[in-house]
């Protein structure tokens, strides 16, 4: 095929998405409407992912030690607990600051009086932080084995709770897309379909003239493509104008949340979502229209 | 000799022993059971021009249509340029059409474009070069009578010019055989003979010509070789023939 020839059928391909323009615009607006809940999901999967992910940066596991265990024993401990894939940071906490924290904490350090000794002795400490929260029961289990730990403290309903909604979210999101992924594809090649029957003539005259498939039948896959393409284009931009406003205004609306909500900025989420909007418009423009030029077009 | 020269040469050898085209006992019916034509014969030679005549649902259509490959004979082999047209490829049908011109009544000309585009189109098709393209258009266009009307759109010729454009289509790839499907059916007597006049000029050019035609006063008057068709047979194939009547 020559240079010439694939910019001829590529005009063709445009020309074609102006002959069929109600169908065209059709299909245009509901690839957009798709890709558009596609980013707004996107964006809130990646941003709910993001903030429980900052949140199991905080869900922690506490081990206290048998009595008699020296210092030395614990440190050992501490790096074979660092050494684990499923810990991301331990900080290690003696019973003296231990003390001082609850004293500060809960007597605003006074009425201490009455207490001559440390009575947190024994219950130094390392605190554990996750690199995944659902990591955590294996990371419990392997603890208890461990010789001169006493205790291993940790929260099950959060991890638990945390990783699930995670799950839950991305697989509803994952269906509801391929829904409407699917949706799109079948409109696109109703669209295709419609623009072959409105030019059966001129295909046949091709035909009839010594035209290869791939003249017959490149016009229709880019004019999918293109469709795609630009149904992929709009909600990109509409999700970048809105994208600030909504973060703006979720954190104005909610500001004892600030802390929790940590959402991504525009960039983050694009840096992901463009070439993959792009890459789903237009895959779904090809899809939809090869499938139907394979069924309809007999060359 | 390459292998590609030495397959040229068999088949030139070939169409030398049995014509250009050859129909060799050919049946075709439909799917409906309609016997289109039955056992037919035929043989034509390069340079020859041929009417082919008969009554509705005589079988003329059915021929043409083996030639350029749109249906499949259930019997017998259709031979066209040496080729066993049945055993072409999906992917080489596409370039041994190259080698036909094919025009019809209805003159099939793309609606939303001028004559100049129209008759670009085909040689687009064939990926022929711009420089080339653009010499060929207008050249083909003279010869067919039609120099000064490049960008009038098909709605604004008359039925002969129609026609002449599709003659310009089917012609300017520069096919060794034109198939004509009652190419004057649509137009009046004068036209009629423009046309057939032109079909004349571009055999005596080289160009091997058949023309389906019921214009029985053209038929006669041109003293070219007529084969009639009956009910799927050949009933009459004469040189300088005339028409014959259905009953």
């Amino acid at each position: 095929m020559k240079i010439k020839t694939f910019f001829y059928t590529l005009i063709q391909g445009i020309k074609g998405i102006f002959r069929n323009k109600i169908f065209t615009l059709a299909s245009i607006a509901t690839i957009s409407a798709c890709l558009f809940l596609f980013g707004l999901i996107y964006s809130v999967v990646m941003n709910f992912q993001h903030i429980v992910k900052t949140a199991q940066g905080n869900v922690s596991v506490t081990v206290f030690f048998d009595e008699g265990v020296d210092e030395a024993n614990i440190f050992a401990i501490g790096e074979q607990i660092k050494a684990r894939e499923e810990v991301s940071d331990i900080k290690y906490t003696t019973a003296d600051e231990a003390w001082e924290w609850f004293q500060e904490k809960y007597f605003q350090n006074k009425h201490t009086e009455g207490f001559p000794t440390n009575p947190l002795e024994g219950y130094q400490n390392y605190e554990i932080f996750l690199t995944d929260v659902s990591k955590q029961e294996s990371l419990v289990n392997w603890l208890e084995s461990v010789n001169g730990i006493r205790e291993v403290k940790y929260s099950s309903v959060t991890a638990n709770a945390l990783s699930g909604v995670n799950l839950i979210v991305a697989y509803a999101s994952a269906g509801l897309v391929l829904i409407l992924l699917g949706v799109s594809v079948f409109l696109i090649s109703n669209t295709i379909a419609v623009g072959i029957s409105v030019r059966k003539e001129e295909i046949t005259i091709m035909k009839y003239c010594g035209a290869t498939d791939f003249f017959v039948r490149a016009p229709f896959v880019f004019e999918g493509m293109l469709i795609g393409a630009i149904g992929a284009g709009i909600p990109l931009v509409i999700i970048y104008m809105i994208y600030n406003n909504v973060v703006e205004s979720a954190r104005a609306k909610f500001p004892s949340l600030t802390s929790i909500l940590c959402f991504l900025t525009t960039d983050e989420i694009f840096e992901i979502l463009l070439p993959v909007t792009l890459g789903i418009g237009i895959g779904i423009g090809f899809l939809g229209s090869i499938s139907t030029v394979r069924r309809h077009l007999r060359v | 000799m390459s292998r590609k020269e030495e397959k040229r040469k068999l088949r030139e050898k070939f169409i030398e022993e049995n014509g250009l085209i050859w129909l060799d006992n050919v049946t075709k019916v439909y799917s409906d059971g309609y016997p289109a034509l039955n056992g037919v014969s035929l043989k034509i030679k390069r340079g020859e021009f041929v009417f082919i005549t008969g009554d509705s649902g005589a079988g003329k259509t059915t021929l043409i249509e083996l030639l350029f490959r749109e249906i499949k004979a259930n019997k017998g082999t259709v031979w066209v340029m040496g080729h066993n047209v049945a055993k072409l490829s999906r992917g080489k049908v596409a370039k041994f059409r190259r080698n036909l011109g094919i025009i019809f009544q209805d003159f099939r000309l793309l609606r939303n474009r001028n004559v100049y585009e129209n008759v670009a189109f085909a040689q687009r098709i064939v990926e022929t070069p711009g420089n080339q393209l653009r010499k060929n258009v207008p050249e083909i266009l003279s010869t067919v009578g039609l120099p000064g009307k490049y960008k009038a759109y098909p709605d604004q010729l008359s039925g002969g010019e129609k026609q002449r454009v599709a003659i310009a289509r089917a012609l300017v790839n520069k096919p060794a055989i034109l198939l004509a499907d009652e190419p004057t059916g649509n137009l009046d007597p004068k036209t009629s003979w423009e046309i057939v006049k032109l079909l004349e000029e571009i055999n005596k050019a080289g160009t091997t010509v058949i023309v389906i035609t019921h214009d029985r006063e053209i038929v006669n008057a041109m003293q070219k070789r007529v084969v009639t068709l009956k009910k799927g047979t050949i009933v009459s194939d004469e040189e300088e023939g005339e028409y014959i009547d259905e009953n």
